[in-house]
Order: structure tokens, then sequence, then C-alpha cells
């Protein structure tokens, strides 16, 4: 197995992720060295990654139909008018100029301003990040908190009536589309047969926590029911192989109580494949959930996006796809990472 | 297993089930395959059914509630909502299999590709599939259809690229360790030729878990299109689509909710019927029970 695994042992460009206890090489003996070539190597993965999103936004960008100059200076703008606006923006210059004038921008912090409100992206952006941030975390937390407890209990007892009943519910959950769950919810308690709780809007949670609370409700809900039984089912199969694994039964014929068994024993080593997917889905939802937003009408970053690409407000499009491409890229990694502090297997191995 | 306290009942076929005991399957297995069935033979065979034209309004039917005439009722405009539903699966159903089937050969092919020669090749391709899979989806779709103009074939195509990525890491993990295996070094010992062995070698034990992994995200591909709908940029109007029926379906949500139920219902009914199928092929491959 070794032989044909290529180590990225030769410092040579970054080795490409491979699966994390697949990657056996030759052990050398400094442990952090190799943690930190591993780190370093997908460092520089990562980065490139980013350089081609940003790039290929641009080009997408560059792509949609309409001229950007004339949708900025209105309809009824003269041609010496939308040429004004055109050299303004600077649209005349060639992609790749704009995309490195923009790049050096980034790096010194500046990410333009709005060409349609002349608002700074920066602000712009720090006003939509902190509402999808706290959906995305809220939504995966209340799914984590639901699936994992119910996972535990149904691999210890699959077929058991809970083990089937939340499968079923599983299934049921994860064929529901979001919107229609949303519409769903809000007919059931904001507005339909009753209104405990808003059914639109937001409030920031420094205005008023309890108003926060109650307007995140229903979206956090909606978002996190399919992700919860996903995860249940995830869980609850890794969990089971893990329980026929030697170390279990070495700690069953030490007497240990299955609490302490499950809990302490098996639920880390099973635990990877839900903290890959919930750390995918952070990212995911961090970059903005459109459905959601749009159903509840909340100010996240989704529906910032859809609405400058329909405005062809370049900078602040720029400005948040680089957003959500470093916030997916650093999850991913921060992932990575998770695994070096969970599984010392992994640890050895890379 | 001796332990009385510990030992789980090893339940019936329905949880835990492995292919052993192929026998025994749940009544649910046959009312799903049965559902999808029909919904795809509705859909095949829509033009030949005797329904009411999807596209033209009755205003004698608008809101109309379920009549024997009129089985779902009608909608905003009048027009039956079962033969909207009808003709709607033929574009949710459309969608769904060619941008998965498109996603899983390309994507499938690059990540044998990927995971058999390695190196540079497998470093590229990967590339590829992070920048693809760190690029928001639903950017790319509303760029497609904003510069190709809204339409099945662009929506089919944009799906597809976004699907290509997470095929390309499942074919290419799976890969890794088939060619690890025996009769994968004995062909190069033979001298066969790298492309030979993908396609004869390494392909037929791909093709599985990525069918299986395919058929499940039909069902998320139809409610991507769905939601896509929903917001305005799938299937433009007067071809019916499920999404588009729903969110037609929404202002009138408090006073005639079926017109949005339906449509609900029956995406409802089939991706759970996809999940359903799916889940339980999956688990047929796998061995596993508990023993703790």
């Amino acid at each position: 197995m070794t032989d044909t695994m290529p180590v990225g042992a030769t410092g040579a460009p970054p080795a490409p992720p491979a699966a994390p206890t697949g990657a056996a090489g030759p052990r050398r003996p400094g442990r952090h060295r190799h943690t930190a070539r591993y780190v370093r190597a997908r460092l520089t993965h990562l980065l490139l990654v980013l350089l081609a999103v940003t790039f290929l936004s641009f080009v997408v960008v560059d792509l949609l139909p309409g001229d950007a100059a004339v949708v900025v200076a209105g309809e009824n703008a003269t041609p010496e008018q939308v040429q004004a606006v055109r050299e303004t923006l600077q649209l005349d210059r060639p992609l790749l100029i704009r995309y490195v004038d923009w790049l050096g921008g980034v790096l010194t912090g500046d990410l333009g301003s709005s060409f349609r409100t002349g608002q700074p992206v920066l602000e712009a952006l720090g006003e939509r990040i902190p509402v999808s941030l706290q959906l995305a975390v809220v939504a995966q937390l209340l799914a984590l908190v639901i699936a994992v407890p119910l996972a535990v209990y149904s691999a210890y007892r699959p077929g058991r009536l809970l083990d089937r009943t939340t499968m079923t519910l599983g299934f049921a959950g994860a064929a529901m589309p979001q919107f229609v769950l949303g519409m769903v919810l809000i007919v059931a308690f904001a507005g339909g047969f009753s209104s405990i709780l808003p059914a639109t809007g937001y409030t920031s949670f420094f205005e008023d926590p309890l108003a926060n609370l109650r307007s995140i409700i229903l979206p956090c809900v909606t978002l996190m029911v399919a992700e919860a039984a996903v995860y249940r089912q995830l869980l609850r199969s890794d969990m089971i192989s893990t329980l026929q694994e030697d170390f279990i039964l070495m700690a069953r014929s030490k007497g240990l109580r299955p609490r302490a068994i499950l809990l302490r024993h098996a639920l880390r080593p099973s635990s990877f494949s839900l903290i890959t997917l919930s750390g995918v889905n952070l990212g995911r939802l961090i970059g903005g959930t459109v459905i959601v937003e749009t159903l509840f009408a909340i100010p996240g970053l989704g529906q910032l996006i859809v609405q400058a690409v329909f405005n062809r407000d370049y900078m602040i499009l720029q400005g948040a796809l680089l957003f959500v491409a470093v916030a997916y890229v650093v999850i991913n990694m921060l992932i990575d990472l998770l695994y070096l502090v969970l599984d010392p297997r992994v640890r050895r191995d890379v | 297993m001796s332990d009385v306290q510990l030992t789980a009942a090893v339940p019936a076929v329905a949880t835990t089930g492995a292919g052993r005991r192929i026998g025994r399957v749940p009544w649910g297995y046959w009312v799903a395959w049965t559902w999808l069935g029909s919904v795809v033979l509705a859909a095949l065979f829509a033009p030949l059914l005797p329904l009411w034209d999807p596209a033209v309004p009755d205003y004698s039917n608008v809101f109309g509630g379920i009549t024997p005439t009129h089985w779902l009722g009608g909608d905003t405009l009048g027009r039956d909502t079962f033969s909207r539903v009808v003709y709607g699966a033929r574009a949710s159903l459309l969608v769904g299999l060619c941008a998965v089937g498109m996603g899983a050969v390309v994507g499938g092919i690059l990540g044998m590709v990927a995971g058999y020669f390695r190196g540079r090749v497998d470093r590229i391709l990967s590339w590829i599939a992070d920048v693809v899979l760190a690029f928001p989806g639903l950017v790319l779709i509303i760029a497609i259809v904003a510069v190709l103009g809204a339409s099945l074939p662009n929506l089919i195509a944009g799906l597809a690229i976004l699907s290509v990525p997470t095929f390309i890491r499942l074919s290419r993990a799976t890969t890794l360790v088939v060619a690890q295996r025996e009769f994968v070094q004995a062909a190069r010992a033979y001298g066969c030729r790298p492309l030979r062995i993908i396609a004869r070698e390494i392909a037929p034990n791909v093709v599985l878990p990525v069918a299986a992994y395919a058929f499940i995200m039909v069902g998320v591909f139809i409610v991507v299109e769905g939601s896509l709908s929903f917001l305005g940029l799938g299937i433009p109007p007067p071809t019916p689509s499920w999404g588009g029926m729903i969110a037609a379906g929404r202002t009138e949500l408090l006073r005639f909710p079926h017109i949005s139920l339906f449509p609900a219902a029956v995406m409802f009914l089939t991706v759970l019927s996809i999940n359903y199928i799916g889940e339980r092929t999956r688990k047929q491959f796998e061995v596993k029970e508990a023993n703790l």
C-alpha cells in the first residue's frame, strides 16, 4: 500500500488532500515537522483555490449579459454619460488588469465600494456576515444536538422503536424541500393557525436578544431538519461499525457501563464523517441560504449575492464571493486539522 | 454476543438489513417502487393520457377544489392541477436524470483517471474540483441562466457542472482502493495499457458506488430544480414544474392551500421514494451489524 502512495515527502508542490489515514509514508522522526509540512501544503493548495475562485468569479461576472455601465447609469442615460460611468468604474480596462488591481486592493484590505450605493464593500459585508453566521451556526448546533444522541442510542439498540421511529422521521425530513418546509412552518406558527413567531424579518441580537431568537427560530428549524436527519443516519452507521471493533470488546470485558463505552470509547472514533459533513455544511450555510433568506426576508449574504448578480454590482459580488470561498476553505482546513487532534493515528501518518 | 444485557436484538431486514436476507423486503420498499414507477410512467406517457391541457386556463376552475373532472382541483388560473403535476414530473425528472447522468459520467471518468494515475493529473483535477466546490453553486446557476437564458438545457448543464466535483471525489476515492487490489496489479503485470485497466478492471468496481450515489442525487436535484423554480430562476413559466407550481400557490397559501400542497406532496413522495430505495440499495453492499 505504501509504495504506490506518493507522499509529499519530496517537498514538492502540495500533496493533494488524500484521505487522512491513507497517506502512510516513510516515518520520520520529527512529528511536528510533518504536521507543519502538512499544514503548509494545505495552505498552498487553498491559496491556489482561492485565487482560482476569485478569478473565476471575475470571469463569470464579466460574462453576464448587459453592460454594467448601462445598468449603473440608468436607462435614460445618454451614451456620453454611460461612457463617463464606464471610465469612472474603470470598466473599459481589460479583465486581467482589473483582477490584478482588485487583488492588490484585497491585500491592502480595500475591497472597493458598491457601484450602486457607493457603500464600501467591507461595510456591506459586515452587515450581512453576522446574520448568515448566526443562522448557520445555530442551525448546525441544533442539528447536531438533535442528531447525535438519537444516533448514539439508535446504534446501541438498532432496530428498536426509537431507531425505527427516528429513521422514518429522518427519511421524511430529508425528503422535505426547504422551501416547502418553510412555507408549512410559516402557516403553522406565524400567521396561519397561530402567530406565536414572526414570519419574516430579522432583529439583531444586540438590539433585542429575545426578538433575535424569536426571529431565527423558524429559519433555523427549516435549515436544520434535513441535516439532522442525514447526521443521525451517518453517525449511526459509523457507530455501529465502531462497536464491532476489538477495543469495544475489550471495554466490555472490563465491565464498563454501556454509557461509558458509547460516549467515551465509541463516539470519538465514529465521528469523522459527521465532522467532515457538518463542516462542509457549515461552510455552505455561511455562504448564505438564499431560499430561507428569501422566504423569511432575512438580510443575509445569500440575498446580497443574488441582488448583486441582478444589479451587476461587481464589487459587492466579488467581495461576497471572496468571503464565501475563504470561509469554505478555512473551515475545510480546520476540519483537516481537527482530524489530527481527534485521531492519533492520523497524526502519526501525516 | 453472549452478554444478555448488552446484546442488541438483531432486527429484521428493515433497519440493519444486509443483503443476505433479500427474501423479506419491507412493504415500504414496494410502495416506494410503485410510486416512483407510476410517476415515471405518467411523465413518459403524459401526452397519451386523457388529461386536461396543462397550459389552458379555465375560469370556472380558478382555485377549484377537488371534483370528479379535476382530481386535484385547479390553480390560480384555473388550470388543472393533476395534469400540471403530471407534466411537471416530466420537467423535474428530465432535469434530475440528465444533470445527474452527465455529472456522473464526466465526474466518474475524471475521478478514475485522477485516482489511477495520481501525481500531477490527480493534483490538477482535485484542484479543479475544489474550485468548483468553493464557488457558490447558486451564483453559477444564476450566471448561466443570465448568460444563456432560462431554459431546460441550460439548467441541466448548470446542475451537471455543479455535480461533477462530488462525483470526481467519490470515484477517485473508490479508485484509490480498487487500484490496490490484486487483479489490477495482475493486469498491470501483464502489461495492459492504463486505459484498458481503467475501463476493464477499475470501472466495473467504481460504477456501483457511483450509481448508488447518483440515484440519490436525482432526488436532490429534483429539489434543487424546485427551489430554483421557486426563486423564479428555474424552468420559465408556461411549462409546468413542481417548484413553479408550489411558488405560484404561495400567495394563496392560507385560503387555498391545496394549490401548493398537491405539487409539494407529489415532490415530497417522489424524493422520499428515491431516498428510501437508494438507502436500501446502498445497504445491500454493506455487511454491518451491531454486536455491542
